[in-house]
């Protein structure tokens, strides 16, 4: 029997890692691709931005709070309707990506927010005194400064989404975090439940690791 | 040629340019000094355009300087190359890539034959050959301003304005900027404006200076006409800058000493000739480019003043007497 379990458990935690990472590659790459756009929005009208618009930068900035301030576990059940337009389901892999993205975007924008902002505004001046327009500004001095400190937010944004997506499975959507909250937790098999924590921790290490080394390289 | 009439210029309800006239001509380094708030780097982003004026007019080579034409603007700011205090350099761009940066603003290949030789012509020119591909992290401060120059001259500029480019700096690398500036004007014929609250600046190299204070030009001039015998009370306390203590008995006497009759032994003749005595209380030699102009403070009797202002009236060293 215990070779039998041995097995079973190996192909059913591999199963589950290719779930994690199918659920976190996609929201990671969806999030990011939105959630640039209304960092932008906020860092051109910010106050010290190229075009200060309060009521636009309050307006949005409020927005992404509001969002934010969803746990994620309610998120996860109110966007199903949406979730069923868009993908055709509610339940499934595939159709967890859609509330992890959903989460995952006013989070990454107020980091890319954030990260754009840091941009020293001496360069920004230094751009327009030499007759930079206000895209060239943007692409050339804000994005180029703030690729490694836009990578560092990626980064941050892929570790929490690992975690968050341990409660995708709720809506069926398997993954490493399921598997140990099912069978470690729920089935008392502490070997799963073992199995799982170190991969979560090896996996966490790893992308800091590459982060780290990729921040370093960038900047 | 810029021409600026009757600037003005207010942020919210302060006014900080309040009707600003000057006139800087080619080919010249254009010293602009005073103290912190006069106005006067307010007044050099008027000029290019990075802050708007209220009212007056701004004319570089006969276009005006208006904010709310885009199009012609930018035009005006290519031939404007700027540097600034804090360098302002892109930290994640090498030394080539920095001065390459208003290339493409404009369109330009920063990689063409013609533009590597231009930027390679400009790192030579500024002493940074062995520094083309290191970012501006591992550079010294004096080092981060030479890429910044040569990033303001790669468009060709007539026109290089420079904000405090020097006060980030300590004096010895702040003689080595000056000369390179100075360089730059004479080898490439361009035209210089300095903005700075340092005396030294203006002494090393400006042709020709405007005193600014509370947003008004209080005394245009050559430095030493303006520095040796300061006419308004403002220039004599900021190059005073409160650390001279005179004597508050007897009475002071300021003498100047520059062209003909600074090698005199006045000093010692006067108290041979007279037979007077009074104390020295203050001194100061100042070097104004190839020039040097001293001058010298003399506590002498109430009785015996008026002798002293006639002997140095006779050996036609100019004078005055401080309260």
């Amino acid at each position: 029997m215990g070779i039998a379990t041995t097995a079973s458990m190996t192909s059913v935690i591999l199963n589950a890692f290719w779930q994690t990472l199918y659920m976190v590659f996609w929201s990671t790459l969806f999030s990011v691709l939105i959630g640039f756009i209304p960092a932008v929005i906020l860092t051109l009208t910010a106050p010290d931005g190229l075009h200060p618009v309060r009521p636009v930068y309050e307006t949005l900035s409020f927005l992404i709070n509001v969002f934010r301030s969803f746990p994620f576990i309610i998120l996860l059940v109110l966007v199903i309707p949406f979730t069923r337009l868009i993908v055709g389901k509610a339940i499934g892999t595939t159709a967890s990506i859609v509330p992890l993205t959903l989460s995952a975007i006013p989070f990454i924008a107020r980091i890319m927010e954030n990260a754009l902002r840091e941009t020293n505004p001496g360069v920004i001046e230094a751009a327009k005194s030499f007759g930079a327009s206000d895209f060239q500004i943007l692409l050339f001095v804000y994005v180029k400064e703030s690729i490694p400190r836009m990578l560092n937010g990626v980064i941050l944004l892929i570790i929490s989404l690992v975690g968050y997506s341990a409660m995708a499975g709720t809506v069926g959507g398997g993954g490493i975090g399921d598997i140990a909250i099912r069978f470690g937790y729920q089935q008392y098999k502490t070997d799963y439940l073992v199995v799982c924590s170190l991969i979560l921790i090896v996996f966490v290490q790893l992308i800091q690791m590459i982060g780290n080394h990729l921040y370093k390289k960038l900047s | 040629m810029i021409t600026i009439s009757n600037v003005q210029k207010s942020f919210q309800d302060l006014k900080v340019l309040k009707g600003v006239s000057l006139q800087i001509e080619d080919r010249e380094i254009y010293g602009i000094i005073g103290q912190s708030g006069a106005g006067k780097s307010t007044l050099l982003r008027c000029i290019n355009g990075l802050e708007a004026y209220d009212s007056g007019e701004i004319i570089v080579d006969g276009t005006l300087v208006r904010t709310n034409d885009k199009a012609s603007l930018r035009l005006l700011q290519k031939r404007m190359g700027m540097i600034f205090q804090n360098f302002n350099l892109l930290e994640r761009l090498d030394v080539y890539d920095n001065i390459a940066l208003p290339m493409k603003f404009w369109g330009i290949n920063p990689r063409s034959p013609e533009s590597r030789s231009k930027i390679t012509d400009l790192i030579h020119l500024v002493g940074l050959d062995d520094k083309i591909h290191v970012k501006p992290r591992e550079l010294s401060g004096g080092q981060k301003q030479r890429v910044a120059i040569a990033r303001a001259l790669v468009l060709d500029p007539p026109f290089l304005l420079c904000d405090e480019a020097t006060s980030a700096l300590d004096p010895e690398i702040t003689k080595g900027i000056l000369s390179l500036l100075q360089k730059i004007n004479r080898e490439m014929g361009i035209t210089v404006i300095v903005v700075t609250h340092q005396m030294e600046v203006v002494k090393q190299i400006c042709g020709k200076v405007a005193f600014l204070s509370d947003g008004r030009v209080l005394s245009e001039g050559k430095p030493e006409e303006l520095f040796i015998k300061p006419s308004v009370p403002e220039i004599k306390s900021f190059l005073r800058d409160g650390s001279e203590l005179l004597p508050e008995t007897g009475v002071n006497i300021q003498l100047f000493f520059f062209g003909p009759g600074a090698e005199q032994p006045i000093v010692t003749q006067m108290a041979r000739e007279l037979g007077k005595d009074f104390s020295i209380s203050w001194a100061k030699l100042e070097d104004f480019r190839e020039n040097v102009y001293g001058s010298l403070v003399l506590n002498v009797q109430p009785e015996d003043a008026e002798s002293v202002c006639a002997f140095l009236d006779r050996k036609r060293i100019y004078w005055e007497v401080l309260d």
